[in-house]
Parts: structure tokens; sequence; C-alpha cells
């Protein structure tokens, strides 16, 4: 074993790629993978069990719409046995309460609903489906049993002006904590973009709203905030670091370091039907490639921040300079950085509010 | 916020240790794990719901004897509003007090 490899913290198990909802900045890849791929019940908890040895503490279930899998409650069992922390990151469709009450049987801790807005309106019209009635009966089921609760509010140039009142919807129900997170730029987002970028004025508000937030519900709820990166200094730490922190499971067993890496060419991501956890994170390829700093270019290799961002998205710089191994061209250090500057001059030009009918939106498919 | 001392905390929903065989010990809640080394773990194990934040400081001052009893109480103090601002927390209130139980510990 390899001393200097990183303990993995968090395992994200995309279980479907099935998903009732059709979310214009959904963060699945455009090829979905389809559900006669899908690993087994018995697949899942072996690899449950294959991450806690490693050190996994935490496993996020998500999607697709996890809730797509009939074999949900089970592997919610599953991973609690292996010793892994439960969260489910759902739409809340299909849901109803008996079968809330058996995830929070089975051993479920955290549940983190989605919301594509404040109103049904936006909701209907970012998702292609109508789901917001849905979720504010799932947040009522949810104040009758014990399982933490967090509503994360994707926000966007559509929906930004609605934040307090989803605060307010976040007031009302048993959750404890809040997400704001601005949509990141890849896959459907990316394809969707000149839509969805909110202009400069828009986030300078919507800190501000977060600022007095936090400082008001301070103590009774946390609330956090995902920036989109576009606007930033510097780059993310994305994924805490390629290969440090995170791994994440396609449906059909492929390990990945993060969501997008797919869009990287020439990596092969191996699979868990084929090989343990612990190997697939120690040596395989595709996670030792950006993993450490021997890859980086200038101005990362020698940047006193490359330990502390590790310069940047590798897949946000493959998307926007066709280089996966380039600082990451958000940060204002890039030689590239002018790239986004031109995408956001192009947004400031835009009207912040567009008609709903004029905007034309790519939804996501369904996978068959 | 001050905890009240005739309260009794107790891990929020969601949030809770690890199994006492798994090493090292951690506070697992939404999106976060916080480790626990000495005298947090001696806090966090008895935030149970029963003892009163008072009866937690006495504890804790008897086993660490040798420290100020003061800066005991103000670490701990220090440590639970800390947990509370992370909504690890749900504090019972005192039965004695007008308030009652808290809404959070009311609704389980």
């Amino acid at each position: 074993m390899d001393s200097a490899v990183p303990t993995p913290l968090a395992l994200i198990a995309e279980l479907t790629h099935r998903c009732p909802l059709h979310c214009v900045y959904c963060s699945n890849p455009m090829e979905l993978d389809q559900r006669i791929n899908e690993l087994p019940t018995d697949a899942w908890a072996r690899v449950f069990r294959e991450a806690a040895q490693l050190g996994v503490l935490q496993a996020d279930f998500t999607g697709g719409e996890p809730l797509a899998r009939p074999d949900l409650v089970e592997l919610v069992r599953e991973a609690r046995a292996a010793g892994l922390y439960v969260n489910l990151i759902t739409s809340g469709l299909p849901l109803d309460e008996a079968r809330l009450e058996k995830l929070v049987e089975a051993g479920l801790d955290h549940l983190q609903l989605s919301f594509q807005g404040a109103r049904a309106e936006i909701a209907s019209e970012i998702s292609g489906t109508a789901t917001h009635a849905q979720k504010l009966r799932v947040l009522k089921w949810l104040s009758r049993h014990r399982v933490a609760v967090t509503l994360n509010f994707v926000i966007h140039r559509r929906n930004m002006e609605q934040m307090e009142e989803m605060l307010a919807i976040a007031e009302a129900s048993c959750a404890t904590r809040v997400e704001f997170a601005n949509v990141q730029y890849y896959g459907w987002a990316f394809a969707n973009r000149e839509n969805l970028l909110p202009t400069r004025e828009q986030l300078d508000a919507s800190q501000e709203i977060l600022k007095r937030a936090q400082e008001r519900l301070r103590g009774e709820m946390r609330i956090e905030y995902v920036v989109p990166d576009y606007y930033a200094k510097f780059p993310k730490a994305c994924m805490g670091g390629w290969g440090r922190k995170l791994m994440l499971i396609t449906p059909s067993g492929e390990v990945l370091p993060c969501h997008a890496a797919r869009v990287i060419p020439g990596i092969a991501f191996e699979n868990v039907k084929d090989r343990n956890m612990r190997e697939i994170w120690e040596l395989s390829p595709a996670f030792q490639k950006f993993r450490g700093e021997e890859w980086m270019q200038e101005p990362c290799r020698s940047c006193e921040r490359r330990a502390a961002d590790f310069g940047g998205c590798r897949c946000q710089a493959m998307l926007l300079v066709n280089d996966a191994a380039a600082t990451d061209p958000v940060c204002s250090l890039s030689p590239n950085r002018n790239k986004v500057d031109a995408i956001l001059e192009g947004v400031a030009k835009l009207p912040a509010m567009v008609e709903v009918a004029k905007t034309e939106w790519l939804y996501r498919l369904n996978s068959a | 916020m001050t905890p009240d001392l005739n309260s009794r905390p107790r891990l929020a929903a969601g949030c809770r240790l690890n199994d006492a065989k798994q090493q090292p010990r951690v506070l697992l809640m939404p999106e976060r794990a916080l480790r626990l080394l000495g005298p947090s773990l001696g806090i966090v194990a008895r935030c149970d719901g029963r003892r009163t934040v008072r009866e937690i400081i006495g504890e804790l001052q008897k086993i660490y004897a040798k420290a100020e009893p003061q800066r005991v109480e103000s670490d701990i103090l220090g440590y639970l509003e800390l947990l509370n601002d992370q909504r690890a927390l749900d504090f019972i209130a005192d039965d004695n007090s007008s308030g009652g139980s808290t809404p959070s510990a009311a609704s389980i």
C-alpha cells in the first residue's frame, strides 16, 4: 500500500441515470447509462463494504433519481451495515410516506431535497416536469421522521430573485441546512449556459441575501452557498483535489474522480466489477493522472495557491481550452481567463429576465 | 447562543458518532465529519438527552481534575455552542422551566 495516497472521505453513488425530471442543468453526462447495465444490489453492497474498509465515511446516493431504484431501501440498509453514513440526494419523486418511513427505518441519515425554484412555474420550466407540489408534500412528511434534512436550491439567472422565498420555504420546514448551489457549467448546463449564467449584479445581490440570512439564522440553520466559479478570482478546489477525497461510481460501475471526468479524452476508467475499490483508488491510472502536482503547468506549478485549489477543475480546463492539464481558465492568473471574460461580457448584455416562451432550453433526455 | 446549564443536549437528527470499533472516532453529520479527540469525544458522548449541560460539566471537571474547573466549563460551553452552530445538537429545555421541550425535540 502506498502511504502517500490520501484516504477518500466520501463515495458518490450514482445508482441510476433514470429520472422523472429533465433539468436543463443536470450533472449527468450527455451519454446516459441504461437500466440494463446498472449494478445489481449485491454489487453495490460489496462496493460499500470495500469503500468503508478503505476509510470512506459517507455515501452520497444520487442519480439520476435514486428513488427510481426499487431496491433503494435495501441499498440504504447495506450501506449502513458497512458502517457508512447515508445521504440521499433526491427530487422527491416518486415517493410516498410509507416508503420514506422504510428508508428512515433502514438507517437513512440525511435527505437532501432538491428544488428548482420557490414557485411551481419556474420549477416546471427548469425540470420539464410538474414537481413543486410533490416536494412540498415530501417536506411535510419529513417533519414526522427522524432524519436530517437539507433543502438544495439550484440557483441561476432565472430564479435568483426568488432566494428570499426559497428561504421562507426552508424556515417553515424541518430542514436544518440549506444549500444555495449555483449551477456548475458541465454537461447539460454547459449546453444551456447562455440562459443560466447570472449577471454580476444578481450574484452580488444573492451574496447580500446570503450574508443576512446566515447572521439571522445562526444556530438554527446552516446555510451554505456554492459560487458560480466563472465569476471567481480563483478556481474551486474541485472535488477537494483530483483523487484526494472523493470518488464517484456510475450506474454501470465505472469509478471516476468526478462527475464530469468522462469529458477528458484518453483516460480509461476501471469498473468495480473487475477490481476492488482499494486498488482502483490507489493504483488506477485514472486516479493517478492528476493526483499530486507533477502534471501541473505554469502558472500552477509555481503558484503558492496550488495546495489550496489544486489548479482548479480539470474538466473545466478541458471544456474551455481543450487541455485537461491547463490551469483552470476561471483563474485570474490563467493565460486563458479572457475566454471566460468573453462569456461573461455576453451575459452582461442579455436582459436578466427572458420571457419563458423565448428561451430555447435543451432538456436532459431520459435513459432507456 | 450560550447553552442553558439546565438544558439537556442531544445529537440532532442525522448526527451520530461512528461505530466504537472504527478509528478515528468522528461525529458524522450532513456533508461533514468532525474528528473527535480526547475531551471532545467525552463531551459528544455525553450529549444523550438525559444529562444536563451542568452535569456534563461536573463529570468532565472530575475527569480533568488537574485543569482549572472554570476553564473546563468555558471550554465545554464553547464547544457546545460550536456544535450548535453546526446544527449538530438539540437542547431539550429543563422540564421545570416555562419553555417545555423544544419544538425540534417535540416533533420526534
